[in-house]
């Protein structure tokens, strides 16, 4: 077991957990955008830093997703420097998507109402890599990928034509923060014509029977 | 190509085995610089031109001269550079036309061709030897040292120098464990920039479990106007391969990878040639010098994103995925390629370790400062008279680098600041010129020690401008996947573009130190961590020349060209014309023999106008 302290309180957890893993568990809240608990952590959209301290290193922020729990540090994930650094992250992910309503509250919530800097596109993709990693990691396709870098990286098809792995299951669409992605985009109407449009999915009623799953396949509930 | 020098050179090694610097060739020896620099100025023709001429003098076989192009002498200001050995007569500026003159003059006579020599500005004394140009001799060549003398395509060379017998004596005499001491208790840290020691690093990963395990030579050199790795390799690729079969024999690694840009073709020709050299003569492979170690080495071509520089995104590509960096831990000592336990240095690292362990521990810990060991290679480029590529003890002066290595600056202009450590470095102001150049005090002054790239401005450059230029860099390279430094990196070159065309506001100044401090705070990699830093150290430096920018509309420098308005000086203007004839919009109005005048709504600031003025009657404000 390794021993470190939260938040002033003392958690024992065992080899492996990442500190967010460990908050989430205890009902310790930290903001995150591109973590999802079925996929790898990715550690991109740099919201769920937190504060570390005592590991012989000065006191400095990591990524809570990907950072595994190490003997005897202090984990701070409310402290001033983190807030400050949060608050700016959350103003730049804005920056490309002020107009994008997940993004928005997301911002909201971290006390961000109108980034100081804007991108030219008020409601472009945030890269969070969602629909990537799922098509890779669950759906075991990789119809989708990232393509270009810097402030031209996109999420693409190859060669941005209809990828041919695709099978329109719908699950980089339903994965979407931002609603840019459109299935036929990804999977060319060919496919989406003849599976997706015609395909009603089920849904689980014991998680939300009042779900509607709209017409472009995005659940309306994010 | 085997002179009776070079076995006399072996004389002097078996006399003094300690000594690992070649003695000079005895026969006439005409070296010509085969480094990119010299190439470009046509040193390929001056060494063809050689050869032409002794063999036109049907003298082949006949007398002892040997041509041969080395590696970069360094000296890339003065390109073609030739060096007649044994005298150590150094020729600048080489053209064909001049050998038949050389071969003449300096090799069968006793004379010397004056007017290529190098002539020192400031005393304006021509100098005869190479070693005697202050360029060279204020310098500590221990990397480089052969650079000027072997030919990089010859392994026989390198041998002959004493090359490959650090590794006979590792796998002869030496345990893994031995080896990782001794290059602990050296003192190298990594080249590469972050300066971790590098016998930590290669203990660490020793030390797991795993049985696979593999070295990685980052050669995935990037930053503007930097070629300290590209010079080592096109140079003395054997010195490398020599440090990374060491090294994989201390890990334990059973193969290697050497990931170069494919923008360095001669690089990795080079390094392929030693490759199969050393295949051929058993020092890589299988059963290296019948030790019972197997190693390979495969080239992996990097297509030049300046982010697969980063160890883990370096991997990545190597792997076939996208060059993007991922979190650590897991450090590459623990899972690297693969899932492996992996070893990455730099070219510097990987080159330095062959010397260390041939001159031993001690002799390497005795240069350099406490924290500090070894030399350093910088590439002294921008304002500086010498541009070149140098090696200096650490713990030297930035004074003595830019101004007794380096010559100072250009056309009587005084020095400004100098950006250490590439577009991830900070500047270092006039003011700090006589700080020690180690790890930790570069640090301290808000930059970083770096791969090496070294760029002077002169009084003239807008440091604004300057943090704009080196952060349009890193913002072009970000790789876009963590949203401080693909969004962060273009706030703050928005920001910055926007005070160099005049439109700065109130606020801008606290913003872009809000935004640096919190994009090293959070992103992903050393990318983002220290793309803010030429900002933040100009910041720190040249806030005024911020505040003139913003709030006086003002460039000091002149060099922004929403600032800065041309104009005429009645009193000196002549009417000739030239400039109006030329101004490519248009702008200059006038007649001969009347005051010409310019539109500033039209001058698109060109400069061409003030340029060809004979008058000096066009004035910039």
């Amino acid at each position: 077991m390794i021993r470190l302290t939260i938040n002033g309180t003392d958690f024992a957890v065992a080899e492996g957990r990442t500190i967010l893993e460990v908050c989430r568990e205890n009902g310790i809240d930290v903001p995150t955008l591109c973590y999802h608990p079925a996929l790898k952590p990715y550690g991109a959209c740099r919201l769920c830093v937190v504060e570390i301290l005592g590991d012989q290193r000065p006191s400095r922020l990591v990524a809570s997703c990907t950072y595994p729990c190490q003997e005897g540090i202090r984990v701070k994930t409310h402290s001033r420097v983190v807030i400050k650094n949060r608050r700016l992250t959350a103003e730049l992910l804005l920056a490309g998507a002020y107009e994008t309503p997940d993004i928005v509250a997301l911002a909201t919530e971290l006390g961000v109402k109108e980034p100081r800097y804007k991108l030219p596109k008020a409601d472009s993709c945030v890269l969070c890599g969602l629909c990537v990693r799922a098509c890779h990691e669950i759906v075991g396709i990789s119809a989708i990928s990232m393509t270009n870098r810097g402030i031209s990286k996109q999420v693409s098809t190859p060669y941005s034509g209809a990828s041919a792995s695709c099978i329109a299951c719908g699950t980089c669409v339903l994965l979407c923060p931002t609603g840019r992605l459109s299935l036929s985009d990804v999977s060319g109407p060919h496919l989406t014509k003849h599976s997706f449009t015609h395909y009603r999915p089920f849904y689980c009623q014991l998680c939300d029977d009042t779900a509607q799953i709209p017409s472009n396949g995005r659940s309306g509930t994010g | 190509m085997v002179e009776s020098g070079i076995s006399s050179t072996l004389e002097a090694i078996a006399e003094h085995p300690k000594e690992f610097v070649p003695t000079i060739i005895t026969a006439a020896c005409v070296t010509i610089c085969g480094g990119t620099g010299c190439r470009v100025y046509g040193s390929e023709d001056v060494c063809q031109a050689f050869r032409r001429e002794l063999s036109r003098l049907n003298l082949d076989g006949k007398v002892d001269i040997s041509v041969k192009t080395t590696g970069c002498h360094g000296f890339c200001e003065q390109g073609p550079l030739v060096v007649i050995r044994p005298q150590e007569i150094m020729y600048a500026h080489v053209r064909p036309k001049d050998v038949s003159e050389i071969i003449t003059k300096t090799i069968f006579g006793d004379e010397v061709v004056e007017r290529l020599l190098y002539t020192d500005p400031h005393t304006g004394k021509a100098i005869l030897k190479e070693t005697e140009v202050p360029f060279y001799k204020h310098q500590k060549r221990v990397i480089l040292d052969l650079n000027g003398l072997i030919d990089p395509f010859d392994i026989d060379e390198y041998i002959e120098a004493g090359g490959y017998n650090a590794l006979e004596i590792v796998l002869n005499e030496r345990s893994p464990e031995e080896v990782i001491d001794e290059i602990k208790h050296s003192g190298l840290r990594g080249r590469g920039g972050a300066g971790f020691p590098t016998g930590i690093k290669w203990e660490l990963c020793r030390r797991q479990p795993d049985h696979v395990k593999y070295i990685i030579c980052n050669a995935d050199e990037g930053d503007p106007g930097a070629y300290m790795d590209r010079s080592i390799m096109e140079g003395n690729p054997h010195r490398v391969l020599e440090g990374m079969i060491i090294g994989a024999y201390a890990i334990g690694a059973r193969q290697g990878y050497v990931y170069i840009r494919n923008e360095y073709p001669l690089a990795v020709s080079h390094l392929r040639q030693a490759m199969d050299q050393a295949r051929d003569r058993g020092f890589l492979g299988k059963n290296i010098l019948n030790s019972g170690f197997d190693l390979n080495i495969s080239i992996k071509l990097g297509s030049g994103a300046f982010v697969c520089g980063e160890e883990t995104a370096l991997m990545a590509s190597i792997e076939g995925r996208i060059g993007e960096p991922r979190p650590r831990p897991p450090y590459p000592s623990e899972s690297g390629l693969w899932g492996h336990p992996t070893n990455i240095n730099n070219v510097k690292s990987w080159a330095s370790i062959p010397i260390i362990i041939k001159r031993g521990a001690d002799w390497f810990a005795k240069i350099g400062t406490e924290h500090s060991k070894g030399t350093m290679i910088f590439s002294l480029v921008g304002n500086i008279c010498n541009t070149g590529l140098v090696e200096v003890p650490l713990g030297i002066s930035m004074r003595e680098l830019i101004f007794d290595i380096g010559g100072g600056i250009p056309n009587g202009k005084r020095f400004k600041a100098a950006q250490v450590g590439g577009p991830s470095g900070g500047c270092i102001p006039a003011e700090c010129l006589d700080v020690k150049i180690d790890y930790d005090s570069l640090t301290s002054l808000g930059a970083i020690m770096g791969s090496g790239g070294l760029v002077v401005a002169d009084e003239d450059t807008c440091m604004v401008d300057f943090a704009r230029y080196f952060m349009d860099f890193t913002q072009e390279e970000s790789c876009g996947k963590c949203v401080p430094c693909r969004v962060g990196t273009k706030a703050m070159l928005a920001t910055l573009e926007r005070i160099c065309a005049g439109q700065g506001r109130a606020g801008d100044i606290e913003y872009l130190e809000e935004l640096g401090q919190e994009i090293k705070k959070s992103s992903l990699c050393g990318l983002g961590q220290t793309a803010p830093n030429p900002v933040l150290s100009t910041l720190r430096y040249f806030r005024d020349e911020y505040e003139a920018h913003i709030y006086a509309d003002t460039c000091p420098a002149k060099v922004c060209k929403g600032l800065i308005t041309y104009s005429v000086i009645p009193q000196k203007c002549t009417g000739c014309m030239v400039c109006l004839r030329n101004c490519p919009v248009s702008a200059i109005s006038g007649a001969k023999k009347e005051i010409h005048f310019i539109d500033a709504d039209k001058c698109n600031r060109c400069g061409t106008c003030m340029s060809l003025c004979k008058f000096d009657a066009i004035v910039v404000n």
